[in-house]
């Protein structure tokens, strides 16, 4: 499992990089695994707004539906379009080409919420352990 | 606690994923669901199906008391030929669909669903009344199944007889690597394939025979994922989700199954009510027009009218669509009918189809 160390990391198994006040988003390589063969993934438009613990999009795997939460909230500037024809991306290169969104953040204070990358790991493996 | 199949250890140190099922821990998959599925469409799978139930049903009533349990005619069954059908209450509801082997000239073996095997054992004894010897050999056997193009191929060096001669929907006793088996040219996944019972102490030492013998073949270890995504291609039905008590034969498209011409069994005045006042609702087969999976319990539309209820649905791995089996009204039932799935907060375009999705290309 990977985890890269630049990134920061929400509860529900998003990640987050942030440049310049704009967020990218995705879900990690944990949640790709767990989910297992993505088969399709629906996201917002641009413009859209998300708040911080909501979901803003929705990843299919053969056997799952899932939601995407928002790690953060704020207005959509880009979205991966190629996902939508080429969803097995998620499980291919989840931290790079299956980003998923762009954010303008509206509150760069909820940043403190996410978890660095060895708070994740630990996280992850609690959440293992109660499986 | 859920129960383990004699395969559990193979499964962990094949680095499955283990789920729970029908009261079972059981492989979801190994390496992937696709991947899984389509090396069954173009190669061959290997099954632990030992969840499975086998009810043995024998002696000299034996014919008799299938024909009162059975909506077929078990009496077409001959010596080791095998029949799908289903188990209806009074009420013509399926309590369970099982595969029918005739073992032995008075010996019927019952496979049946693995969280039915309780309910099945008590309403066969419940009808048996002593009048045939009846044995739960569920614990007894293990159920290990190989399918695919290759299987033949695969299966043949390792058994005792002559598979070209075995024909679809028949067994014969044999061995599988040394070991004793009852050899059926039986599936649930739209392939060629084979199922092999085995006795459960032996169930390791054949799962690893058979995985050795179709290396070279592309075999590979196929957990329950894969295994409901070629279910559903084939258009085959899943108790508990498109078939149930409170859904008869009739109208989970079974017509076919069910004999009314022979002498009485369980449920019959009832279809032949049902038949007679008309089908409330009738199973379907749904392709979607575009995008979106439709999934077990989404609502069916047509225009501004609920149309009816999705019983399983999946993104097919074969055609690349997604497909379901669900339940409308009969008028709705035509194939070419147009229905929307409703899919989270859209209702996506849909045509009612004749099923299977996917048929396998004969020989």
């Amino acid at each position: 499992m990977e985890i890269p160390k630049t990134l920061r990391y929400s509860r529900e198994h998003e990640w987050v990089a942030v440049e310049d006040g704009i967020a990218t988003i995705g879900i990690t390589d944990y949640a790709q695994e767990q989910l297992g063969d993505v088969v399709y993934v629906e996201l917002p438009e641009v413009g859209a707004q998300v708040i911080k613990d909501e979901p803003f999009g929705v990843v299919e795997s053969v056997k799952a539906v899932s939601d995407v939460f928002a790690p953060l909230s704020g207005t959509v500037t880009e979205v991966n379009g190629p996902l939508a024809d080429s969803p097995e991306i998620v499980n291919d290169d989840p931290y790079g080409d299956a980003w998923m969104i762009r954010v303008e953040l509206s509150d760069p204070g909820e940043l403190d919420d996410l978890m660095s990358a060895a708070e994740y790991e630990k996280f992850v493996e609690e959440e293992q352990d109660d499986v | 606690m859920a129960k383990r199949t004699p395969l559990y250890d193979t499964h962990r140190s094949l680095g499955a994923r283990l789920v729970e099922f029908g009261g079972w821990e059981m492989p979801v998959q190994y390496r992937g669901i696709l991947a899984e599925h389509h090396s069954v469409r173009t190669q061959a799978g290997l099954f632990d199906l030992s969840h499975m139930g086998e009810i043995e049903i024998s002696g000299p009533r034996a014919l008799e008391v299938c024909q009162e349990l059975l909506v077929t005619d078990v009496a077409r069954v001959q010596l080791s030929q095998a029949q799908y059908s289903v188990l209806c209450n009074e009420q013509g509801g399926c309590i369970d669909d099982v595969v029918v082997y005739r073992t032995a000239e008075e010996c019927y073996l019952l496979c049946v669903n693995a969280a039915n095997i309780d309910k099945d054992w008590q309403w066969i004894d419940e009808h048996n009344r002593q009048r045939a010897t009846i044995r739960n050999l569920s614990d007894e056997y293990a159920l290990v199944a190989l399918q695919g193009p290759r299987a033949a191929e695969i299966v043949q060096p390792l058994v005792t007889c002559e598979l070209s001669r075995l024909r679809r929907y028949w067994s014969t006793a044999g061995e599988v690597a040394g070991h004793r088996a009852l050899i059926a040219r039986t599936g649930y996944t739209g392939e060629d394939g084979f199922e092999l019972f085995v006795a459960a102490s032996e169930a390791k030492a054949v799962w690893q025979a058979c995985e050795e013998a179709g290396r070279q073949c592309g075999l590979v270890p196929v957990g329950l994922g894969a295994r409901d995504t070629l279910r559903l291609e084939a258009g085959l039905l899943l108790y508990g989700n498109d078939l149930d008590a409170e859904t008869s034969p009739l109208e989970a498209g079974l017509r076919r199954l069910v004999q009314f011409g022979k002498d009485h069994f369980l449920g019959r005045e009832a279809l032949l009510q049902q038949q007679a006042l008309g089908l409330k609702k009738q199973l379907i087969g749904l392709r979607m027009e575009t995008g979106g999976i439709p999934r077990h319990g989404y609502r069916l539309w047509q225009g501004e009218e609920t149309a009816g209820v999705v019983t399983s649905g999946t993104q097919s791995p074969t055609l690349e669509v997604g497909i379901a089996l669900g339940y409308v009204p009969p008028a709705l039932a035509t194939p070419s009918t147009e229905l929307t799935v409703e899919i989270r907060t859209r209702r996506v375009p849909a045509r009612v189809v004749a099923l299977p999705f996917y048929r396998r290309e004969k020989e």
